[in-house]
């Protein structure tokens, strides 16, 4: 098998793995009980914590352990909404290739009476911040935009975006769901009062993430309950998770400048290869990008077809989101791209991790060019 | 080397037995599940869960069992356009439509065996019951399932040759009590699962507020009223009446009426006894030859006009537009335009076509 499809999910790193098993094994405390069983899993947490705030440049108390990036952005956006009614500030500025999480928030939000500005991006597939800037109103409380883009890899502007809403008072959300552990993320420079991250997609668990969250905000809590998590998040919190979360941050941030560099030549080892492909559009190839996605678009094929037979031949990748069930959406983030339905039906996402080799590379390579071949004729 | 089978699994039994069949069979099975529409279009909120997820689970449950590839494969936009369009258009116009049968023709033995080509397979199969034959001369047959009850030959006559000739239906020859029994031996978690109804997307067989989602507002209310025109009462928008229809008309009678037309220019239903109902012959068009007759002259064979009902002897003529046009020994009782016409000869599918309209007296 050769898995291609790491901004999906990526495999569990060893030392996570290492750093979770006595969480699930030996230490099984609660962290809000008083004995020792209890203290050592809050002291786990705890340090979890430290280290992740630590290599985000937050500061501790902003770390607030989820159950993943989806409950981060949600818990963003309640919180956000919450200082906003606070505030008379009812606008929000966002973007159209959002992650669902964040577009299906706001549309709720919209719902209860918030107005929301969707920005589309154009064939570049990058906001300009001065989009945002004549977006902005006297009453916008916040905006929303993305570290890095899930479908195409493109970077936003957040840290100009970042900017710009700390010198206006508007609250800056960012989904930094593929950046973290991918890319340098320092939430001070990006001047992110709410940012979201999850595990798995940095080589840590499934069912972990977090939010950070300016110590100030409103507390809005999704769940009632105990009052875990400074009471923004109730529920035992899931110890062998947040401390595999850390452990993964650690090590991603370690070796981010090596594996940045070395998935960057894979990926453009790759590109190389595919754009000699009758038919092929590489997306994205004058943006900056994150360092382990390719996404392209083939002309006349239809991405689930060639998905499949990608799958049949043991090359694991994706088109950009899928139902629940498995059958592929239209791409919202194509269309925010205009790029026309002929083309966006074509599309495929290769996420790469430093663990691919040039010889899966090169293999890939040539069976998308046979395949490509075989559905054209 | 082995020849590629594309199976339409439903996560349904029937599909499932098909796939475990064609694998003993010494095939190279991959299943596929059609996601068929989007949960608004319905009537599920958006958000709540995708298309039928139980189904797919099952199907995916079974495919795992036998270890063959599955997956899901979006045709929304196409079932949306040539199903539930021409259901919702069919209805407006004072038809009855048989969206099932659009299904097979457009999506299942369409664009699905289109699809297994791209994706290197021989064939497509499916749950079926009806089995495919070969005449000597080389011709493609469709014949009836065994089993009378089961049988589902009314709503493919609109096969062609070449998809004759790429599809399988491995339970054309078996009872449905043997397929559940083959479920139960594979432990398969659909073996005791209900067999499917209602039209699949309209699950609460509520064809009013479906047509009314579909159009944006509600149909203009008008007046039922009897063959010789005398107003009985209202009705609640023409396009969801059916003809034969008895129930929820809300009329109080001393005997039973059923609906037997529909004007939908002037907005009204009429309702008749069931001798209303009653013709002895009609017109079809858009027909499918499976078995071409000879050029002239009157052939004789059975007819059904809808689902399951017994077949019924008829004299075709062949016009010459294309039309076809069917005289039944005996009258018929709810000849409805948008239904299909299915011809027999005994357990073999001659062809069949769509009800243009019941014809009030024998030809000549």
């Amino acid at each position: 098998m050769i898995y291609l499809d790491n901004a999906a999910s990526t495999a569990l790193s060893p030392a996570a793995l290492e750093a979770m098993l006595p969480w699930m094994t030996e230490q099984y405390g609660n962290p809000s009980s008083l004995h020792r069983a209890g203290q050592r899993a809050a002291q786990a947490v705890s340090e979890a914590r430290a280290q992740t705030a630590k290599i985000l440049h937050a500061r501790r108390g902003m770390v607030c352990f989820t159950s993943g990036g989806t409950e981060a952005d949600a818990l963003a956006l309640s919180t956000a909404a919450a200082w906003g009614e606070r505030h008379g500030k009812r606008h929000i500025v966002s973007a159209a290739f959002e992650h669902h999480a964040v577009l299906r928030g706001l549309e709720h939000l919209a719902e209860k009476g918030f107005s929301v500005t969707f920005l589309s991006p154009g064939p570049s597939g990058r906001i300009r911040a001065e989009q945002v800037a004549d977006a902005i109103r006297d009453d916008t409380g916040l905006v929303s935009l993305m570290a890095a883009n899930n479908e195409t890899g493109i970077l936003q502007p957040a840290a100009e975006v970042g900017a710009l809403c700390r010198e206006r008072g508007i609250l800056f959300h960012t989904d930094a769901v593929q950046a973290v552990g991918h890319i340098p993320v320092d939430a001070e420079a990006l001047g992110a009062d709410l940012l979201s991250l999850s595990a798995h997609k940095f080589h840590g668990p499934k069912g972990v993430g977090a939010l950070l969250c300016r110590e100030d905000l409103p507390v809005v809590p999704l769940l009632p309950g105990g009052g875990q998590e400074r009471g923004r998040r109730s529920g035992t919190e899931n110890v062998p998770g947040i401390v595999g979360l850390a452990a993964a941050l650690l090590q991603a941030d370690t070796s981010m400048e090596a594996d940045m560099a070395r998935t960057a030549a894979l990926r453009d080892r790759l590109a190389e290869a595919v754009s000699r492909i009758p038919g092929v559009h590489l997306t994205g190839m004058d943006q900056p990008r994150l360092p382990g996605i390719l996404h392209l678009c083939v002309e006349g094929v239809r991405r689930d077809t060639l998905l499949l037979l990608l799958d049949q031949a043991g090359i694991c990748a994706s088109a950009g989101s899928a139902c629940s069930a498995g059958a592929l959406e239209p791409s919202h983030v194509l269309r925010s791209m205009d790029v026309p339905e002929p083309l966006s039906m074509g599309a495929l996402r290769s996420s790469l991790s430093p663990a691919n080799t040039e010889a899966e590379i090169d293999t890939t390579a040539e069976i998308l060019s046979d395949l490509i071949h075989r559905l054209k004729n | 080397m082995k020849k590629r089978v594309l199976i339409a699994m439903s996560g349904g039994v029937d599909s499932s037995v098909a796939a475990y069949l064609l694998q003993q069979q010494g095939y190279e099975c991959m299943g596929v599940t059609m996601r068929l529409y989007e949960n608004t279009d319905v009537g599920i909120p958006k958000g709540h869960t995708c298309c039928s997820l139980d189904d797919v689970e099952d199907a995916r449950s079974v495919a795992a069992r036998l270890g063959i590839p599955y997956y899901v494969l979006d045709f929304s936009q196409e079932f949306r356009s040539a199903v539930m369009d021409k259901f919702v258009r069919t209805y407006e116009a004072g038809g009855t439509p048989n969206p099932c049968i659009d299904c097979n023709r457009y999506l299942k033995f369409g664009l699905l065996l289109q699809r297994a080509r791209e994706l290197g397979c021989d064939f497509i199969a499916t749950g079926h019951y009806a089995v495919i034959g070969r005449r000597e001369d080389g011709r493609w047959l469709l014949r009836a399932g065994e089993e009378d009850a089961r049988d589902q030959s009314y709503v493919l006559y609109s096969m062609t040759q070449e998809e004759l000739a790429h599809t399988l239906f491995p339970l054309g020859e078996l009872p449905k009590a043997k397929v559940r029994a083959i479920a139960e031996e594979q432990g398969f978690c659909n073996a005791r699962k209900h067999d499917s109804q209602d039209i699949c997307f309209v699950p609460d067989g509520d064809y009013m507020s479906f047509l009314e989602r579909w159009n944006g507002k509600p149909y203009p209310h008008g007046d039922l009223i009897d063959q010789e025109g005398k107003v009985l009462g209202r009705h609640r928008g023409a396009a969801a009446y059916t003809i034969g229809q008895r129930r929820g008309l809300g009329l109080a009678m001393p005997h039973p009426v059923y609906v037997c037309g529909k004007d939908m220019a002037a907005n009204t239903v009429t309702v008749g006894p069931s001798s209303a109902l009653f013709s002895p012959a009609l017109l079809a068009d858009d027909w499918n030859w499976i078995v071409p007759p000879p050029e002239d002259g009157i052939l004789r064979g059975e007819a059904r006009v809808r689902y399951h009902q017994a077949v019924q002897s008829a004299s075709v003529t062949r016009l010459e537009d294309g039309q076809v046009r069917l005289d039944f020994d005996a009258p018929q009782r709810g000849i409805s335009p948008g239904q299909a016409v299915v011809l027999y000869q005994g357990d073999l599918v001659l062809g069949g076509g769509t009800i243009l309209r019941a014809l009030p007296e024998h030809d000549g």
